[in-house]
């Protein structure tokens, strides 16, 4: 479009006016939470970080206890949203391409079960699946003391799921997991809170993964797999070296989404007392006051997270996709 | 007719064998009046919906006074008569929606009282009106806003463009829990020390702004469908921007981007049980009203959380066949 040299003047003077209202609008807020804070007493500042933070972490990767400073509290926080997450990316992938699979399948038995299953959990929100997940988990199983036991080694009760584990104390061995009175000991244990987390986030997403294969298997052209079927490969061979690389480069750019999305729904954890970084920020919000503060370190991970995420999917998309396509 | 193939019978087989004792549970062994004692006697072994026919009030409506709940059932009854008449393309001309508008104004007059009806604080509202209110008022009202961002994303004015990308960009970074945080703890810091707003208004303007973000992507990728030489022409023919915009571009764009805006709203519609967190009582948090306080009826969890997950899935799955057909039509 050719602007006149008029036109051009006065777009930059909207833009000039447009620019002052926002730095006025901004002052203005910046005001009223400088007279708010010194109504109620709140000091401002990121010095809080440094105190102890008086509350308990009971599980991840790292051990944090309430004498611990509070910057501590937030790392263990992001370390446990990673803890679940990255494992729920994992899943969700998986069983997404299992059910996207099935829903191409030439069977209708097994196509009309994972569509039921696609249409089904995508149209209930994901906070009702966790929540009703974490009910089944920590009511409806069985106590500690009469556990099941649905695999040699594996315990799986009110409690958690315990797991065989590799560990090295004095000497190096298998720890199996076993009821010891009214509790389990031994093994590794994951706890309800995390296994439904981990379960409701993975089949949340893997229904929208699922979506996607679907399209991406549905973009590759009839010609190919004729081609792949004519030089002599079987269905499964045609599957494995035709199809899926040719779908890869439609799947992914719409799977790094979803991975985006998984990220930040795992911040539904909260509702169940999982205690991921949203959880650790409410609690310490709470106990400290600092809204602020605590909002703004968890909007900044979890920027940073998506933009990890995002640099990571377009660095596999690089790689995958037709050399000279668009 | 052939023969049925092995591979059939076999799937048939397993498909019964899953089936088999959901069905048991859920009708043949269920206890369908409020009856506590039946459902006790039934636990483990057949579903309990007695606990629906024993709490279905406080399950829909919340803590609305008990003897004032014709209002919410009314307020739902004009808010699903809009998203219904909407969703068949009933809504096409200007005094129409007028029409639905004024009936969501209504709604929301009726649950809030005025007008010779006695108030009743929005800390008592709860259920399915809760839910359609804050998710339809938020998509609403987001509405205009993503408008001018999608407009101002493609704009040749650098600082505008980047204000509109700097905004879209980081409330898409962020989870909508987060924001929610903010309508809560934040929003009363932001104001005036003498101005006091009501956490449903703050909700209700937070998931405006989170769906704003969305919505301009979505209307974004419309503009973006509409060919270059549409808006030269209209320029041609000597439009302004904003007649050009008005008539000729944004018709097209907005018809283009419709099945995806419907479905945002399905997201905005799952999302909005999210405000349960900061104890709001809607669908999802009208349950722990329900049940969390009840010691005997509190075993029966599950059945609750059942029925409010149909509601959710018939309205999702309902909206989601009308983009389907929205989208179909746009092909032909």
């Amino acid at each position: 479009m050719v602007r006149s040299a008029r036109q051009r003047l006065l777009a930059f003077l909207a833009q000039l006016a447009l620019a002052a209202l926002i730095a006025c609008a901004l002052a203005w807020l910046g005001q009223n939470v400088l007279d708010n804070m010194r109504e109620r007493g709140i000091r401002a500042g990121f010095d809080f970080l440094v105190e102890p933070a008086g509350f308990d972490i009971g599980e991840g990767p790292l051990a944090f206890e309430a004498s611990q400073p509070l910057w501590r509290a937030f790392l263990a926080g992001t370390l446990n949203t990673l803890r679940v997450g990255l494992p729920a990316m994992l899943l969700a992938s998986a069983l997404g391409l299992l059910i996207g699979l099935g829903r191409l399948a030439q069977h209708p038995v097994p196509r009309r079960i994972c569509d039921a299953l696609v249409e089904t959990l995508r149209n209930i929100p994901l906070l009702l699946q966790l929540l009703m997940c974490y009910f089944a988990l920590a009511s409806l199983l069985p106590d500690a003391s009469h556990a099941l036991a649905p695999a040699p080694g594996v315990l799986l009760s009110q409690s958690g799921l315990f797991l065989p584990a590799w560990r090295c104390e004095d000497s190096c061995g298998w720890s199996w997991p076993r009821v010891d009175g009214f509790g389990i000991d031994g093994g590794w244990a994951l706890t309800p809170e995390y296994m439904a987390v981990l379960i409701a986030l993975s089949l949340y997403t893997a229904v929208f993964i699922a979506e996607i294969v679907r399209g991406g298997i549905q973009s590759v052209s009839r010609g190919q797999i004729d081609a792949a079927r004519s030089i002599g490969l079987r269905p499964a061979q045609v599957l494995r070296h035709v199809v899926l690389p040719l779908a890869l480069r439609a799947i992914v750019p719409p799977l790094g989404n979803q991975y985006l999305n998984l990220i930040k729904n795992s911040s539904l954890a909260v509702a169940v007392g999982y205690p991921d970084l949203v959880s650790v920020a409410n609690t310490s919000l709470n106990q400290t006051g600092r809204a602020f503060e605590c909002i703004v370190i968890v909007m900044a991970v979890y920027l940073s997270l998506s933009l990890l995420t995002a640099l990571l999917v377009n660095t596999f998309n690089a790689r995958v996709a037709l050399r000279g396509s668009p | 007719m052939k023969a049925p193939r092995p591979s059939t019978l076999a799937w048939l087989a397993l498909f019964a064998l899953l089936a088999w004792p959901v069905f048991d549970w859920a009708v043949l062994q269920a206890v369908w009046p409020a009856d506590l004692e039946a459902c006790r006697a039934a636990r483990g072994s057949g579903a309990c919906w007695g606990v629906i026919a024993e709490k279905h009030r406080i399950l829909l409506f919340g803590r609305y006074p008990y003897d004032a709940q014709w209002r919410p059932v009314l307020a739902t009854v004009l808010i699903v008569a809009v998203l219904v008449a909407g969703g068949l393309r009933r809504i096409r001309h200007g005094w129409q929606v007028g029409l639905a508008l004024a009936l969501l104004v209504a709604a929301v007059v009726l649950m809030r009282g005025g007008a010779g009806l006695a108030r009743v604080p929005t800390n008592q509202w709860g259920g399915l009106p809760l839910t359609l209110i804050v998710s339809l008022g938020g998509t609403l009202l987001a509405f205009p806003l993503a408008l001018l961002l999608a407009l101002a994303r493609r704009s040749q004015q650098p600082f505008l463009r980047g204000l509109a990308t700097v905004y879209i960009e980081l409330v898409r970074g962020v989870p909508l829990i987060s924001l929610l945080f903010m309508a809560a703890f934040l929003f009363p810091l932001l104001l005036p020390t003498h101005l006091r707003i009501d956490i449903l208004p703050r909700v209700v303007l937070t998931i405006a702004g989170f769906a704003a973000a969305y919505l301009a992507e979505v209307i974004r990728g419309g503009l973006q469908a509409v060919p270059a030489g549409q808006f030269a022409a209209a320029q041609a023919i000597g439009l302004t921007w904003r007649q050009s915009m008005q008539f000729i571009v944004l018709p097209q764009a907005l018809r283009v981007s419709l099945p995806a805006l419907v479905n945002s709203f399905i997201g905005i519609f799952k999302d909005s049980s999210l405000i349960s967190i900061v104890s709001l009582h809607e669908l999802t948090g009208a349950m722990s009203i329900a049940l969390g306080g009840d010691a005997d009826w509190r075993s029966f969890y599950l059945e609750a959380y059942l029925f409010i997950a149909l509601i959710y899935w018939i309205f999702c799955f309902g909206l989601s066949r009308c983009a389907r057909g929205l989208e179909a039509r746009l092909r032909h």
